[in-house]
């Protein structure tokens, strides 16, 4: 269990992540769908935080965890704040469209 | 070195789920379905985890992400009743846009990634992410952060709180 690390190179694990943060990069320009959109930023703080633990990992150093460990508090603390106010976005507007928000540029 | 092996092909396999899992994630119409798609690329990446030896953070990504967290979405859906596909129609050249940009990206970061030599590539010591030794951290050096980010939170639920009221006097 000791080696179990050295079988993989650590540029997969930057491949792989650089790859999920680009896909929530798509996620956010593709759609309109404001709870989608939410979602594809939490796919793009979970690759950041997979390529924290990784680097993690092979440095020896368990500072980095430590981070992906507030990451996920300010995460959660986000989406909760994000989904208020997207609940009252929809009971002021009757839609979750985000070109709704148009208006606001006033 | 069968191990070795052995080890690349679950990072392949959970790497391909993730990746899959993710491009459904964006491409589903129905909300609901986007859920359940986006637990199951956090279990791929709790799956990583567990290959980094990480266990302490595997489980607290299944206990926060794909428990609490996606429970809140999959409420909010069903609270909104938006669990039909009433996508309304976008500009397929903004899609295209959208596809091409994020490739471009893609490109531009493997890229010039591939450049740099990545010299901290060293031997892996290992049990860092063991729940002793991470707590020897989280406890001596980030202590003020930990007891900071209770703060936040105070102030995210009480945020949370006051826009969800009806009618604030």
């Amino acid at each position: 269990m000791q080696q179990n690390i050295h079988g993989i190179p650590l540029d997969w694990f930057i491949i792989l992540s650089t790859t999920l943060f680009c896909i929530g990069v798509m996620g956010v320009l593709f759609r309109r769908n404001a709870i989608i959109i939410f979602m594809s930023i939490e796919l793009m703080l979970n690759a950041t935080n997979l390529l924290l633990v990784a680097f993690s990992a092979y440095h020896g150093d368990a500072a980095g965890q430590v981070f992906v460990f507030f990451t996920m508090a300010v995460a959660a603390a986000e989406i909760a704040v994000g989904l208020a106010i997207l609940v009252v976005m929809y009971r002021n507007t009757k839609s979750v469209d985000i070109d709704v928000l148009n208006r606001l540029k006033g | 070195m069968t191990q070795d092996h052995l080890q690349k092909y679950l990072f392949l396999v959970l790497g391909l789920f993730a990746v899959l899992s993710a491009l459904m994630v964006v491409f589903t119409k129905n909300p609901v379905h986007s859920v359940l798609y986006l637990v199951l690329a956090f279990f791929a990446i709790t799956g990583e985890y567990i290959l980094l030896n990480a266990q302490f953070i595997a489980i607290v990504n299944i206990i926060v992400y794909a428990g609490a967290i996606m429970v809140l979405f999959l409420f909010v859906i069903m609270l909104l009743n938006l669990n039909k596909e009433t996508e309304p129609h976008k500009n397929p050249y903004l899609k295209f846009a959208a596809v091409i940009t994020s490739g471009l990206l893609l490109i531009v970061i493997v890229g010039s990634l591939k450049a740099a030599d990545n010299a901290i590539a060293t031997p892996y010591q290992g049990g860092k992410g063991l729940i002793e030794n991470l707590a020897e951290v989280l406890f001596h050096q980030f202590l003020l952060p930990f007891e900071v980010s209770s703060i936040l939170f105070l102030a995210a639920m009480v945020g949370a709180v006051m826009l969800g009221k009806k009618d604030i006097k």
